[in-house]
């Protein structure tokens, strides 16, 4: 699906063509219940992928803070994957509610930074889906070589996205509205 | 910088058999921090712990990494290993090279490239691992069951039988729930009170059991082991302690209602007892319909008590209750059948609802357990049942299979079909499930052995003839209209979740379905819990059910509540939410994104240029806490953290892999 859609569109200004022999860097965020659990079962299957995937282990899809993403970017992943439990299906009941909206409006946002939306996939894949695991890092990496490697965001951006850095959790966010809400609602309903 | 020690698992050839460990060893020594590498043929083995446990003493490892196989397999086997060299379980962290990497990609070079990043990504993860303390917490030796049906008095003497405290609250003035309405039980035909009542009498007297009936759970606070429960008690208008249940008040009450036990069928006192057999046996005051708290008169029922137990003035009380587990046994409604007008339920006094059936059919009931039509007294010379009224309807209905419907639907034919020798009786469905023990063999019995006439298709209409009714359906097997005069028409409606489940659910933050049913942790592996500890499920709140799925869910449950009640603490887990108060803004955008209510606000005072100021900020309660997570992404000054999967650990991670370079005043 994704790479009928990566033909059709046209990669992002000012991205660089893919050198010879490039391969792309994917960081992958896995919720502990479902999808890491669904990317060990592929391994179980002995399901051959492509080696571009590195997967960090979060509890929840929901623990995936945007600003993980931007780093990531920031720091020269070529694709960021997040996946979850199914929709309805969340370990800890919302979670993977609240990441889907949150990564459909960071979809958003990679778009206006000069970054092909594309390069971050979400998707939801439960511990017995090892096969559809496996499609989905199949489909990313070849979406990602058809794309090439990412621009990188500068250190401007990067250095510090408002998240506790090596520097200590103390310093104030650079990024981030001073804005207060004018109701407590949630932010993400 | 700590001292990270690092142990490669070769995993038999599993590991070795694709990535070449001895380079990924050469290339992890050189890792900042890395004092110790060392290679094991099974790390997982008694062997392997062993030396994980030697390498911590000799070299003084402040940190410890296994690359194996997935952490879901092994990371507790390894936390133990290092927890018992001395060191802080949590300062373990694992490397995922056998299912993630060795077992995926067959080529050498690059598996062990992929290697080399997934360990290095667990150094600087470990690096930042914090000593984290699992908490304990005292569980209070009580539980408490909401529902007072079968499964509520099934899960409650259990529990009380393992010698636990149990408070049973019921909002009827009787326990006894749904089946002490039922006449006969499939595929037995046991009498249904028969077989209750002795369990209703055993739970009133069970020295562990603390019975509120004419009672409701009003609020729940706290969490798995701690739970504040307040309960309100219901005016009943009687003293029970005086009252005798002689009965007496029932019979000289003028004011006659519609009895909800006889579903409508017959009629009860505003002073009552739901059926001759309740437990207890104390009548209760109607007051929406006493004649005496409409008009301020009469206070007969005042008058004749021998015992002097009426209380016209008492007023609601709330008892507050401490308990340490929850059962939900809630139970079910029946679906509205007047939203299918076609089949003219409440325009046609003859169509009746298979509940109204029962009480027809009992021998208590209000005929007496002659099968007379409501419209004129007469016996019905032919019956038709009409099934799925309410269930697999996707434009009316519910989408799913009340699971009772058939067996009970059956039942109710053959009965008719003993009571009234020359009647006929016709069964319409769309498909006859029997699944369960000596359920098929009960649906054979009916067709052969009692002559019930089974007509496969939905009934499109059902419309009066004289006195007689007439259901219209499609036989789907003959493929032709068929139009069946009957004297009598019994709908079977869907099983639903009770009217007032969600506000239950929200009152004690379970999870429910679309419908209201309450959600299981596990479809499979967790039938009986929640997806909040400490609170467990037992019966058709959590789905439709008939009984023996009830009772033996009930028995579940209680053996779950029976386990966690065994302990005098439990041991929390760490990797829960925390807040650095310094930078929180108290502004609790955090608060209704968690599921589990854990987050609250608390005020923090504090010196500010000499001047004490008083602040909001957040707090998480550890106990409610399950560590998701979704409260650190929702909070907008990074001052929510969730130990174990830090903001630091993880970044530290992702920026290890990418090879960006920490400048020189980093941490450590």
């Amino acid at each position: 699906m994704a790479q009928t859609q990566a033909s059709k569109l046209p990669v992002a200004a000012g991205e660089p063509a893919a050198p010879q022999g490039w391969e792309p860097l994917i960081v992958g965020f896995l919720c502990n219940w479902c999808s890491y659990a669904g990317a060990d079962s592929a391994g179980t299957g002995r399901m051959v992928q492509p080696t571009n995937v590195r997967i960090v282990r979060v509890p929840c899809s929901g623990r995936v803070n945007p600003r993980f993403i931007l780093r990531a970017f920031a720091r020269g992943a070529d694709g960021v994957l997040v996946s979850g439990c199914h929709p309805g299906d969340c370990h800890y009941a919302t979670g993977n509610f609240y990441a889907r909206r949150r990564l459909m409006l960071l979809k958003r946002y990679l778009e206006y930074l000069g970054l092909d939306p594309r390069r971050l996939e979400t998707h939801w894949v439960s511990a017995s889906e090892g096969q559809k695991w496996a499609e989905v890092v199949r489909s990313m990496s070849e979406t990602l070589k058809a794309l090439g490697p990412a621009p990188r965001l500068g250190e401007w951006f990067g250095a510090d996205l408002g998240l506790a850095t090596e520097t200590g959790p103390g310093e104030p966010p650079e990024t981030g509205s001073n804005e207060r809400p004018e109701t407590g609602g949630q932010r993400d309903a | 910088m700590k001292r990270v020690g690092v142990f490669l698992c070769w995993c038999g050839s599993n590991i070795a058999g694709t990535v070449d460990v001895g380079k990924v060893a050469a290339e992890v020594r050189k890792l900042p921090g890395v004092v110790h590498v060392e290679e094991n043929k099974y790390t997982c083995s008694e062997p392997g712990q062993a030396s994980i446990i030697k390498a911590i003493k000799e070299h003084r490892l402040e940190r410890v990494v296994v690359a194996s196989c997935s952490p879901r397999l092994h990371e507790p086997t390894f936390r133990r290993a290092v927890e018992s060299a001395g060191l802080n379980p949590y300062y373990f962290e694992m490397a995922n090279i056998r299912e993630q990497c060795s077992w995926i990609h067959p080529d050498k070079e690059t598996a062990t490239a992929k290697a080399f990043d997934l360990v290095r990504m667990a150094v600087a993860k470990a690096l930042r691992n914090e000593a984290l303390s699992r908490g304990t917490i005292t569980i209070e030796k009580k539980a408490l069951v909401i529902g007072g049906g079968i499964a509520g008095i099934q899960a409650a003497l259990d529990i009380a039988d393992a010698g636990q405290k149990v408070v049973l609250v019921e909002r009827e003035p009787s326990i006894g729930g749904r089946m002490s309405q039922l006449d006969k039980t499939f595929p037995t035909l046991d009498c249904s009170q028969c077989i209750l009542t002795p369990k209703m009498v055993e739970a009133a007297k069970h020295p562990n059991i603390t019975l509120y009936t004419w009672s409701e759970v009003e609020k729940v606070e706290g969490y798995i082991g701690n739970f504040t429960v307040t309960i309100r008690k219901k005016a009943r208008g009687v003293d029970e302690t005086l009252c005798t249940g002689c009965g007496v008040c029932q019979t000289k009450c003028p004011t006659k209602v519609p009895s909800e036990f006889e579903a409508g069928m017959g009629t009860r006192k505003a002073i009552y007892t739901p059926f001759p057999q309740a437990v207890p046996n104390k009548p209760v005051i109607d007051r929406a319909n006493c004649t005496y708290y409409k008009t301020g008169k009469c206070r007969v029922c005042e008058r004749f008590c021998e015992a002097k137990a009426i209380r016209l003035d008492q007023e609601d009380t709330l008892v507050t209750e401490r308990v340490g587990a929850i059962v939900m046994a809630t139970g079910f409604d029946l679906f509205d059948v007047s939203r299918y007008g076609e089949y003219g339920y409440g325009v046609y006094p003859d169509v009746i609802t298979s509940l109204q059936y029962e009480r027809l059919v009992n021998a208590s009931g209000p005929t007496e357990g002659k099968v007379k039509r409501p419209s004129d007294h007469e016996i019905p010379k032919s019956v038709a049942f009409i099934l799925c009224v309410g269930s697999r309807d996707e434009q009316k209905g519910t989408t799913y299979c009340s699971r009772a419907c058939c067996m009970y639907s059956i039942k109710h034919a053959m009965q008719y079909r003993d009571k009234v020798k020359d009647g006929r009786a016709f069964v319409f469905y769309m498909d006859i499930r029997t699944p369960g023990k000596a359920y098929e063999e009960f649906y054979k019995r009916a067709a052969v052995d009692y002559g019930v006439e089974f007509i496969r298709g939905r009934p499109a209409k059902v419309y009066q003839v004289g006195d007689k009714l007439v259901v219209k359906a499609e036989d789907t097997l003959l493929g032709r209209q068929v139009e069946v005069e009957v004297d009598m028409v019994v709908l079977a409606p869907a099983m639903t979740p009770r009217r007032d489940a969600a506000k239950v659910a929200q009152v004690l933050s379970v999870s429910y379905d679309g419908y209201g049913f309450l959600n299981e942790a596990h479809p499979k592996l967790r039938p009986v819990e929640t997806n909040t500890a400490g609170i467990f499920l037992a019966g058709a709140c959590q789905g439709p059910k008939d009984i023996p799925d009830t009772v033996a869910q009930a028995s579940a449950a209680a053996a779950k509540v029976v386990a966690l009640l065994a302990k005098d603490q439990m041991e929390t887990e760490p990797m829960v939410a925390r807040v650095n108060e310094a930078l929180c803004s108290g502004c609790l955008w955090c608060k209704p994104v968690c599921p589990y209510k854990a987050i609250d606000a608390k005020t923090v005072t504090e010196k500010v240029h000499g001047k004490v100021v008083s602040r909001q900020v957040a707090t998480v309660n550890a106990g409610l806490c399950h560590g998701c997570g979704a409260c650190t992404v929702a909070c907008r000054d990074g001052a929510m953290n969730l130990s174990g999967f830090t903001n630091e650990q993880l970044l530290a991670s992702v920026d290890e892999l990418l090879g960006w370079v920490r400048p020189a005043c980093s941490a450590d």
